[in-house]
């Protein structure tokens, strides 16, 4: 399949749009100087992947991602950056090592590879055409049915953590201040 | 469309991720970067469905769980960071040398 063929798709357009656009948030978000603009860019990021989930026919999966990303992840970040005062301004060398060059270097070691096993082990595989969304009656009765031990498990580990974090996260008083709020 | 675009663009995602782990410095932005890691995968699992359409959508059902993983990861990961900046008084990954030898 040449890259005529390839751009004759009108579907393909827009995956190139949106692949752009989210590689460019990416790239932003690894590299900005400014760590609130890095948050909001992962925002456009992850909804370049909900993009993509819709182009793949995963419709449920793409508003989960905006309802749990977008919605909640980023605010707790935005939150994390603002109560750990990280540091704001452009000042670029607080936030990034020096040492970049090394850091480079094992990226791109690591994408060569990727792609070399992609390319020889996928070629020009076609996905066959896609009619119709996922119903989300399948997700549910998968999530339900055969991996509902999972599924409660993966529930638990969700409530433990949050219950973990706030108990991390909360300030133990001082014994002098322990003593002064009994006294009142 | 072909498999390779979704996973080539996964995996430039997920390198993408690498690079701002290993250089950043800050706690917060190598969560922020481990996010772009899980987003890539998922992008990876939801093309492999696509492909190979199973009955039961196993590709999008394990996407789910690593959604569900990620924002508890997030939660406990920010809880930590919390408490190593009021502990220490900064929140950069290079200057938390405790348990240096």
């Amino acid at each position: 399949m040449g890259f005529e063929d390839w751009i004759a798709e009108p579907l393909n357009w827009v995956f190139a749009v949106v692949a752009l656009a989210t590689v460019f948030s990416g790239f932003r978000v690894v590299t900005s100087p400014n760590v609130v603009h890095a948050a909001l860019f992962l925002v456009a990021a992850l909804a370049g992947t909900a993009a993509v989930f819709l182009l793949l026919a995963a419709e449920f999966l793409a508003w989960v991602l905006v309802l749990v990303y977008i919605g909640a992840v980023i605010v707790l970040f935005l939150f994390g950056i603002m109560i750990t005062r990280a540091p704001t301004g452009r000042d670029d060398s607080k936030l990034d090592h020096q040492r970049r060059l090394p850091a480079f270097l094992v990226s791109l070691a690591l994408f060569v590879l990727l792609m070399w096993g992609l390319i020889s082990q996928w070629g020009d595989t076609t996905i066959d055409r896609i009619t119709a969304g996922t119903p989300t009656t399948v997700l549910g009765e998968g999530l339900l049915g055969r991996f509902v031990f999972p599924f409660e498990v993966v529930g638990f580990v969700l409530l433990a953590a949050l219950v973990g974090g706030i108990t991390i996260a909360r300030r133990d008083l001082s014994p002098a201040e322990e003593k002064e709020r009994e006294s009142k | 469309m072909i498999l390779n675009q979704f996973l080539i663009l996964a995996a430039i995602l997920f390198v993408m991720g690498v690079y701002g782990l290993l250089v950043r410095r800050n706690a917060v932005m190598v969560l922020l970067s481990v996010e772009l890691m899980l987003a890539a995968v998922n992008i990876n699992l939801v093309a492999m469905e696509a492909f190979w359409q199973t009955t039961e959508a196993l590709g999008q059902i394990l996407a789910v769980f690593i959604i569900t993983v990620a924002a508890a990861e997030v939660g406990i990961g920010l809880a930590i960071i919390l408490l190593i900046f009021r502990n220490r008084r900064s929140a950069n990954v290079d200057e938390l040398d405790l348990m240096r030898w």
